[in-house]
């Protein structure tokens, strides 16, 4: 027997959003569920009914009607204290909760004996979670939305321009905060042209900001800023101070400025002072993504955009439901790969194993009994930074002659090896071998010089060059077969000479065979 | 043609070489260089043959030798596909050992010339160990060969005690050559000259025996030294300087392709030679404890595969011995141009020691007319995977291993790899999830964005190309 899956429709006032997508819908049914979508729940999202039951959903006409025929609720927003009245036990429910902020609401729905899983809850720090992480999807919408936000309350262009109608500088952006969203909006920011700097209390991001194109702002005080699991804690006040100046110089400077800085279950910290908003030049604009956890700026208005010293200041809080058919598609996959997890055997059936940890860490209440919070997880910890010196030795290892000098030590042993060996050689050997020895050693420098130089793409021709050129023996053999000889002395012809024709032909084979087989290889060397 | 005009004529052929090995610094003066190779010996055999040390009786033998020889190496040169290059190289190596080997006894009966005192233990010790160097070239070839072709198991044969029997062998060696030096007579030396000659095939054999496929890049440019040191040998066995400068070159040329090559992989040159890759006794005991990597595998479908690759702007491929048995470079290079056309960056990764021997993907690659510009080594884009979309990684596997960076206890710890786990998504093209020539599990199958693409590259290949044209 398939579970039913009901979508109901947000009744938060301005949540365009909706839980799953006609696309998505699709998927479900594939995964073995019945899907019952409450008539005009996506309506705000551009997803309408008609395009559901295409897509396999059946309609359920009143709020009513879908609670108590669904086994599975999919919601954006946690439920209303009319919507939890409407759960039924058994019922499992899958949306947003925030349980840490909601205590009330938790020991509502426990009441109901219904399992709820919380997808604000997912242990994001399981590399395997990421499928199913809806705040990233959503912080990703919120930075976007921010840069555009920012652009429409902006009197100026984005990009630096030459017309002929005069110069036009850059915007220059400031972005506070370098999570998700803050990386979001640093990326649209680029895009648009504008030169845009950021920060972060992590200095681990810094590389994460360079590589989309952002300039990095250091705070000048040394603190370690991560607070475990990717997110960020509250800093000393040193580095408040620090932090504080450094933002004071940037609102003087810059444009526009997005703060996104928050710290999970506490107010978010305050960075932009009312002075330095006085500071900023007017037609300025602050994004300020924190307003619903009372703002990273002292003049924030959430959910409105007010003009205060010339400044703009938009505190929107409802971001997501500004990009509603982006953020639900996002949403809904995210949910579909939690059903996936959900329902290995594909049979329309969920299985809440709490054994797995992403899934132990989403339940926040199973059949009536909070779960929340999850035991710590028991992750590897991240290896320590290694130290740079190892890198830097790493990268020594290229092709090439080595560049650093070789060790005294092992220069002096080198040295005295070969004074000892040429010692030898010089007091026994004879004159004539001498001369042919200088050769020798003089060849091996030689070799040495010039096949450092040969590039690794052509290492194979290099080899079968060398091996082409090896046959050079041929000419030890073709002294062997007929050699002026003095008179008188028996020669054992017959078998030198057989001896002497078999090197010959077979390197032969060699020279003509490598020396072709270079030619051949060499010609598909092409630009 | 007079003595010191063969002998001017041999420095002319001495320089012609250097500068051939020289041109090979980059593919534009590269084909000048075989060219300077083919003009130096063509000198080197003419000024031989007219010159003093061969009368006229020796020529028809000369000329019928040489064509026959020289019809056979065109023959193979012609008909070889270029994914049997390593074999053919290593067969080739082999000839030289041989050649070295029947020079050398043709001069130790040849009693023309005849020494006295020091010479003549110096004489005799040169073709002593100018016929050691050659028979080794020439087992241990024939036995890369067959190992390289698949005539003969690529796993590591490891024999009980093999340290000890070749160390036993080395003593015979030495002591036959004090026998042999101290000879009364041309017969009596025979006789440890051919013991000498059976010891040192047998220890090419074990040798090569000993050495696991992964290391046959090491391998083939070894014996490639080998077969420079062996005309080196023989030059001064002749008193011929031309023989002794390009046996010169060609040894060390090889042992400096040895040794890069066993600095990408991270190991000693002296424990490859030594054998046994990942089943030494350090490696394998650790390798149980190793960590099991942890995740699941993500397979993924040729379709999907394209559209991804469509979506992306920069993409690198990695390509291993797998696309080399599958044959699949021409397709290979139809994708990397359609995705050109469309203005995706490709690039390919190329690591030191992918394929069996040194250079042997930039062959392929370059046989399927792949640009040269956009293939590139290791170090040159290893910092460039953040910023890639897609990696795709065509039948390699070692050397795409994160657990040489993560894992110390894996045998292939410390060995440098192509970081494809740092690109937004990598796929691997690979038959099964067997593991790789080292025999260690790979973790960056499991990673979070990588995909799995199973089945013979040369198939998928051509259907990610069908969905990329269509």
């Amino acid at each position: 027997m398939p579970l039913i899956i009901g979508i109901p429709k947000e009744i938060f006032p301005g949540e365009k959003r909706v839980a799953t997508v006609p696309d998505v819908v699709e998927k479900l049914v594939k995964l073995g569920f019945e899907v019952k979508v409450e008539s005009g729940a996506g309506n705000d999202a551009n997803c309408y009914d008609d395009a559901y039951v295409a897509a396999g959903a059946k309609i359920a006409a009143s709020a009513a009607d879908l609670w108590s025929g669904s086994d599975i609720v999919f919601k954006v927003r946690a439920p209303s204290v009319d919507e939890v009245k409407l759960m039924k036990e058994g019922q499992t429910l899958i949306s947003f909760i925030w349980p840490a902020q909601n205590p009330e609401l938790m020991q509502q729905m426990a009441a109901r004996k219904v399992t709820v899983l919380a997808i604000d809850s997912l242990p994001r720090q399981l590399s395997r979670a990421q499928k199913m992480d809806a705040l990233t999807s959503m912080a990703g919408i919120v930075g976007y939305r921010a840069v555009v936000e920012a652009a429409n309350n902006f009197g100026r262009f984005f990009n630096g321009q030459i017309t002929a109608a005069g110069k036009i500088p850059p915007a220059k952006v400031f972005i506070a905060g370098a999570g998700v969203a803050g990386l979001a909006a640093i990326g649209t920011a680029v895009g648009l042209g504008a030169v845009v700097r950021a920060n972060d209390t992590r200095p681990e991001v810094a590389d994460q900001v360079k590589s989309m194109g952002a300039e990095f702002v250091k705070v000048d005080y040394e603190e370690e800023g991560s607070g475990g699991g990717g997110y960020a804690k509250v800093m000393s006040e040193g580095f408040q101070s620090a932090q504080r100046e450094m933002y004071a110089q940037q609102a003087k400077d810059v444009d526009i400025i997005i703060t996104t800085a928050l710290i999970p279950g506490k107010p978010a910290p305050l960075l932009i002072t009312a002075d330095m908003v006085k500071s900023m030049k007017p037609g300025s604009v602050i994004v300020d993504l924190a307003a619903e956890q009372g703002g990273n700026c002292e003049l924030t208005e959430p959910g409105k955009v007010v003009v205060k010293h010339g400044v703009s200041i938009v505190g929107y809080t409802d971001f997501p439901s500004r990009l509603a058919k982006q953020s639900s598609t996002l949403y809904a996959t995210n949910l579909f790969r939690l059903a996936e997890e959900l329902c290995k055997t594909k049979d329309g059936n969920i299985d809440v194993n709490m054994d797995d940890d992403a899934i132990r860490g989403l339940t926040v209440i199973k059949a009536g009994e909070i779960t929340w919070p999850p035991p710590p997880l028991n992750l590897p910890a991240p290896p320590p930074p290694k130290p740079a010196a190892a890198v830097a030795e790493k990268k020594s290892g290229g092709h090439g002659a080595s560049s650093e000098p070789m060790p005294v030590k092992n220069l002096a042993i080198v040295f005295g090896l070969g004074a000892l060996m040429f010692w030898l050689v010089g007091s026994y050997a004879p004159a004539e071998f001498l001369g042919h020895f200088t050769v020798f050693v003089l060849a091996c420098f030689v070799g040495y010089m010039v096949v450092w130089n040969v590039t690794p793409a052509l290492h194979t021709p290099l080899m079968s060059v060398t091996n082409a050129i090896s046959s050079i023996i041929a000419i030890g053999a073709l002294v062997q077969i007929a050699p002026p000889i003095a008179e008188g002395v028996d020669r054992h012809n017959f078998w030198i000479g057989v001896l002497a024709f078999i090197g010959l032909a077979l390197t032969a084979v060699n020279m003509f065979g490598g020396f072709a087989v270079t030619r051949r290889m060499l010609a598909m060397f092409r630009k | 043609m007079s003595a010191s005009l063969a002998t001017v004529s041999y420095i002319g052929a001495t320089i012609l070489f250097i500068l051939s090995l020289g041109g090979l610094s980059n593919p534009e003066t590269s084909r000048r260089g075989n060219w300077y190779g083919i003009v130096g010996m063509t000198i080197a055999v003419l000024a031989t043959i007219f010159g003093p040390r061969v009368t006229g009786g020796g020529i028809a033998w000369i000329i019928i030798a040489m064509t026959v020889g020289g019809a056979v190496g065109l023959y193979a040169a012609k008909k070889v596909k270029m994914t049997q290059m390593p074999e053919l190289v290593a067969l080739m190596h082999s000839l030289v050992g041989f050649a070295a080997c029947t020079v050398g006894y043709a001069s130790y009966i040849d009693n023309s010339i005849t020494f006295e005192g020091a010479a003549k233990a110096i004489h005799e010790m040169e073709i002593y160990v100018g016929i050691l160097i050659g028979a080794v070239t020439f087992s241990g070839s024939v036995i890369a060969f067959g190992k390289l072709s698949g005539k003969i198991n690529g796993k590591p044969l490891l024999l009980p005690m093999r340290h000890f029997i070749n160390l036993a062998g080395l003593l015979v060696v030495i002591w036959m050559g004090n026998v042999f030096i101290n000879a009364e007579s041309a017969l009596g030396g025979v006789f440890p000259l051919i013991l000498m000659t059976l010891i040192s095939l047998a220890f090419g054999v074990h040798m090569v025996m000993a050495i696991g496929g992964a290391d046959m890049p090491v391998v083939v440019s070894m014996l490639n030294s080998y077969s420079g040191w062996a005309a080196a040998a023989t030059g001064f066995m002749l008193s011929n300087d031309l023989l002794i400068v390009t046996g010169a070159l060609v040894g060390s040329s090889g042992a400096i392709l040895s040794y890069i090559m066993c600095r990408a992989m991270n190991r000693n040159f002296i424990s490859v030679i030594a054998g046994g890759f990942g089943t030494g006794d350090g490696g394998s005991a650790k390798k149980g404890d190793a960590q099991a990597p942890a995740g699941e595998v993500v397979p993924v479908s040729a379709a999907d595969t394209a559209e991804m690759l469509k979506e992306s702007k920069s993409v690198i491929i990695v390509p291993g011995y797998g696309m080399a048995v599958a044959q699949a470079q021409h397709t290979v290079y139809e994708i990397t141009k359609l995705l050109r056309e469309k203005g995706v960056n490709v690039r390919f990764g190329i690591h030191p020691v992918a394929g069996r021997m040194p250079g042997h993907m930039n062959v392929l690659l370059a046989e399927a007319k792949v640009p040269y510009d956009i293939v590139l080594e290791m170090d040159e884009l290893n910092d460039d995977f953040p910023a890639t979309d897609v990696a795709m990684v065509i039948g390699a596997n070692d050397i795409v291993n994160p657990a040489a960076q993560d894992d110390p206890d894996s045998p292939i710890a410390g060995m440098p790899v192509l970081e494809v786990w740092k690109a937004k998504t990598s796929i691997v093209m690979k038959r099964s999830m067997a593991s790789g020539y080292a025999g260690v599990d790979n973790p960056l199958f499991y990673k979070e964005n990588n995909r799995m693409l199973f089945g013979d590259a040369k198939k998928m290949l051509d259907e990610v190309l069908a969905v990329l044209k269509s």
